[in-house]
């Protein structure tokens, strides 16, 4: 395992309000300890970018900005598993139901490839409604993967 | 400041020269409005040199792909200079890539809008 240098297992919480502020801050969070955790310069920008488009969709379209509601951040670094979630306090959307950004019909449409990279670039990522209505996104990248 | 553009004439065609992030936010919105003046004043042969920019997201993408959709329908077109290794991935990964003329010369570039 090329693990966190210091061989120190990690494990970050965050309460974020619903800015672009939050966005920055979370994919900073997660790239400076994707880092730490020895990842190279091409994971750690796969890994800050779908962190990015993860948070962007729980401000954006998940709490719609309200200032009244929150986003769950959190990550951990164990047994190999570099592991980020994110959890809003939206009102769901069919994840399930997604249209498929290659498809010949959606490849000029200017939305819709937030979560297609996000899968891209991630080696295993899971979406749950929460039972308080919320959306739960699980991101994980395996540090011994390469 | 998150993206910085500057335009230029080059012959008949407009370049502009993206510096940053174009991410959803400032530079996103700068890009689309700079894109849309540029249309209006009737100047649709625009080539985006995209050498500076250090990340884009996907609704970054979502601009390139507006506006080249935008300007195509003016009877311009929208084409892309200088993709950095990043950028070149994420339009790969997308099938954006061979949606764009894409060119690593701006004198070619320039000569392709002949």
């Amino acid at each position: 395992m090329r693990e966190n240098a210091r061989h120190v297992p990690e494990t970050i919480e965050r309460l974020l309000g619903s800015t672009l502020d939050s966005v920055d801050q979370a994919e900073e969070l997660a790239s400076a300890a994707a880092a730490r955790a020895g990842f190279d310069e091409d994971d750690l920008m796969r890994i800050g970018m779908a962190v990015r488009e993860t948070m962007v969709n729980a401000v954006a379209h998940g709490n719609r900005y309200n200032a009244n509601k929150k986003v769950r951040f959190s990550l951990s670094l164990s047994h190999g598993r570099f592991t980020i979630v994110v959890a809003d306090e939206g009102e769901g959307f069919d994840f399930e139901g997604l249209p498929d950004p290659l498809a010949p019909e959606n490849l000029m449409r200017t939305s819709g490839r937030g979560i297609f990279l996000i899968r891209s670039f991630m080696d295993d990522v899971q979406l749950r409604r929460l039972d308080s209505g919320g959306t739960e996104v699980t991101l994980v990248k395996n540090v011994e993967s390469k | 400041m998150s993206v910085k553009l500057s335009t230029r004439q080059v012959g008949n065609v407009t370049v502009i020269d993206v510096v940053g992030r174009i991410t959803l936010g400032e530079g996103s919105s700068a890009l689309r409005e700079n894109m849309r003046d540029l249309v209006a004043k009737n100047e649709n042969k625009i080539l985006l040199n995209l050498a500076d920019v250090t990340y884009i997201d996907s609704s970054g993408i979502g601009e390139l792909v507006s506006g080249f959709t935008t300007v195509t329908n003016t009877g311009g077109a929208l084409k892309l200079l200088n993709l950095n290794k990043r950028v070149k991935d994420l339009l790969q990964i997308t099938k954006l890539y061979t949606v764009f003329e894409v060119f690593e010369d701006e004198a070619a570039a320039i000569r392709s809008y002949a």
